[in-house]
């Protein structure tokens, strides 16, 4: 049950660009065709589970036992960095067209605030290792759901009139406003 | 491009590549830490210190950095201002260190910072990324600044923790829930879109 609320919280009350701002720079770069938007939410929901899981470890087995609490922050981006390039010479290895359908995509996740923001979230949280891997879960699919509802409103803007100055970022800003608004809604689901 | 002369270089960050409303870097604290006035000041000094502290280190090591691993070693002195900023923070302002919470931290991926690093301070020598850094530095905390003070003032009647609105003023509580900050951000946006249109017009 207690799992089920991890995973329910991450992905749609507290989503994590809608609600915590967390993987904006993906949200207004990659939301241009809902094909894109998936892949992308795909791969970083798979980097942000495995991060997740490693990071716990990092931090539970090396950085608390030795006191080392200070190098929190280096110690994740250098786990996250390295990470995203395993997963992305392990799925050149494994699947080349998956590989090629996420193409630049990969590396850019270790860049996503979203996942850093993920792994010190959940040692804030004081998630133990389960929790930490539903919670991981939960975001990535918010973040998907997230991408996926905003590229398909974009698809149908390109048929629209938009004001000059309104072109481009601002109204996918206005957009994101609207979905922040309504991803509100669910606040009440818990 | 022409060789800017030293000024230009802090001035261009100022408005003509506002990190923010022209580049569309760093949005994520940008809207997240912009619920009042006095977090979005502390953000944008923040940030403007570990960008500053950076470039000078980037800047000064730019010609031994190895090409392959350049941006790891970026990012690897990056997080190290941000843990030093970070537990400044904690120590002197607390309350705000609390309020600001995990966005603290996420200066380390903020891709201003890392933006300037591979554009500017490995290409350039340290007395220009310096002056490159305040200015982007600067830019940032006017824009959070300017952000976070209508969010505040419309949102809570408040600026910087004082009453500025009438007696009867209700407060627009969205101004300061999520969706105040996406709206807010997307007219400012527009605003300085419409502007460079006229000026270029």
């Amino acid at each position: 049950m207690n799992l089920l609320v991890i995973f329910i919280g991450a992905a749609l009350i507290n989503n994590f660009v809608l609600s915590q701002f967390l993987g904006i720079c993906p949200f207004v770069g990659v939301s241009k065709k809902v094909d894109s938007a998936f892949s992308m939410g795909m791969a970083t929901t798979f980097v942000m589970v495995i991060a997740a899981m490693v990071t716990w470890l990092v931090y539970h087995f090396i950085l608390l036992p030795f006191k080392l609490e200070i190098l929190e922050y280096v110690a994740f981006i250098l786990i996250i960095a390295s990470l995203v390039q395993l997963v992305e010479m392990f799925i050149k290895k494994v699947s080349k067209p998956l590989y090629d359908a996420l193409g630049i995509f990969l590396p850019l996740i270790t860049t996503n605030c979203a996942i850093l923001g993920l792994a010190l979230n959940a040692v804030l949280k004081e998630y133990n290792f389960s929790e930490t891997l539903v919670y991981g879960l939960g975001a990535g699919i918010g973040f998907t759901l997230a991408l996926v509802i905003m590229a398909g409103i974009r698809e149908e803007l390109e048929l629209v009139d938009i004001p000059k100055s309104f072109q481009g970022a601002a109204i996918t800003m206005i957009i994101a406003g609207s979905l922040a608004l309504a991803f509100m809604g669910f606040a009440g689901l818990i | 491009m022409k060789e800017k002369t030293a000024i230009q270089e802090f001035v261009k960050g100022l408005w003509d590549e506002n990190p923010v409303l022209v580049q569309l870097l760093g949005l994520c604290p940008t809207l997240a830490v912009t619920v009042s006035a006095e977090n979005g000041m502390a953000m944008g000094l923040a940030a403007t210190f570990v960008l500053l502290c950076s470039s000078f280190l980037v800047s000064l090591f730019r010609k031994v950095i190895p090409g392959q691993v350049r941006i790891a070693a970026y990012i690897v002195i990056i997080a190290t201002f941000v843990t030093i900023a970070d537990r400044f923070l904690a120590a002197f302002t607390p309350d705000i260190s609390k309020s600001l919470g995990p966005f603290i931290p996420l200066i380390i991926v903020n891709c201003i910072i890392l933006g300037r690093m591979e554009a500017f301070a490995s290409k350039n020598g340290i007395g220009r990324s310096l002056l490159d850094a305040l200015g982007m530095g600067l830019g940032f905390t006017m824009t959070l600044l300017v952000l976070s003070s209508i969010r505040e003032i419309l949102g809570s009647g408040t600026w910087f923790g004082m009453d500025v609105m009438w007696g009867s003023f209700s407060p627009w509580s969205v101004m300061i829930l999520p969706p105040g900050a996406f709206l807010t951000l997307g007219c400012m946006i527009a605003g300085a879109n419409w502007i460079n249109n006229r000026r270029k017009a």
